[in-house]
């Protein structure tokens, strides 16, 4: 039987929201606090959710070490207590947390190989979070994912 | 279709063991979660129930009544017990959160009359849960 699994991890890193594709003005109208050029910091809660036929030996739907240990070395150690900015992946694009839950996504997708991967779902702080479970995906507890790009609108 | 969710709280002991893996095998899988005498957990039990809303009542379904179920088929046999000795689906089935919350499932699914059950959730810690939809 198909079950999914899901586990939430924490990490601490910095940011700024500022886009190179607007002037100075515009940062600040459109992002307000978020765009002061020292940065400022949340604890992210990074909530995955798997999913998978549950292994009749093991009754698992993958085993939690292999889940802890790829992300404790593919996510946690890139971007817990680092700022957001300085990465390679946040170079073009602004480290919204709708583009950072996207990041992490890719990662898991591409790299995790004991489950099928249903959906991260990215804290920023308790009033904020964010999900992404793929390009024109459902996720089972909502009808309707908004693409990022229509978030970010309501920002 | 409206869903509602109802939660309630058990707490339970449990170890993770199949007697067809060696002792080696069991530990290197199963980690401290073999312990043969067990280790235990506040579960958390979140069940959502799906239906039209009954146009008297105004109900989904009669919370009175799912509370009821929940108590009688699941925490009268899971709280306060240790599974794998005294509830029967885990005399042969190793109590992972996922064969909990399949288990839950199968005893809930037969008994709601009028609501569909939607989901089943179960938290073993507040950063570990499982959700089955029944599906096969």
């Amino acid at each position: 039987m198909k079950a999914h699994l899901s586990r939430r991890y924490l990490f601490s890193a910095s940011h700024r929201l500022h886009s190179d594709r607007m002037s100075d003005d515009e940062n600040q109208a459109i992002y307000g606090k978020c765009n002061n050029p020292y940065g400022h910091g949340h604890n992210y809660i990074v909530e995955v959710t798997v999913s998978g036929q549950v292994d009749e030996r093991t009754g698992m739907v993958c085993n939690l070490t292999d889940l802890d240990g790829f992300i404790q070395q593919e996510v946690l150690a890139r971007y817990d207590h680092e700022n957001l900015n300085t990465l390679k992946e946040f170079a073009q694009d602004v480290p919204t947390t709708e583009n950072l839950c996207i990041q992490i996504y890719e990662i898991v997708q591409r790299g995790f190989p004991h489950a099928h991967l249903e959906r991260i779902r990215l804290e920023e702080t308790l009033m904020n979070s964010f999900e992404y479970a793929g390009e024109g995906s459902r996720s089972s507890d909502y009808p309707l994912i908004l693409k990022p790009e229509d978030a970010i609108s309501n920002a | 279709m409206v869903y509602l969710t109802r939660k309630a709280e058990f707490s339970a002991s449990h170890y993770y063991h199949n007697p067809e893996f060696s002792a080696e095998e069991n530990r290197r899988i199963f980690g401290k979660c073999n312990n043969p005498n067990g280790h235990g957990h506040n579960y958390t039990l979140e069940v959502t129930v799906k239906g039209e809303i009954d146009p008297r009542s105004g109900f989904v379904v009669d919370l009175k009544e799912l509370k009821e179920i929940m108590h009688r088929e699941v925490l009268d046999a899971m709280d306060h017990r240790f599974l794998n000795k005294e509830v029967p689906e885990f005399l042969h089935r190793i109590p992972t959160t996922e064969n909990i919350a399949i288990a839950i499932w199968q005893r809930l699914a037969a008994k709601l009359a009028a609501a569909k059950l939607h989901r089943v959730r179960v938290y073993e810690t507040p950063d570990l849960f499982v959700d089955f939809y029944g599906e096969a």
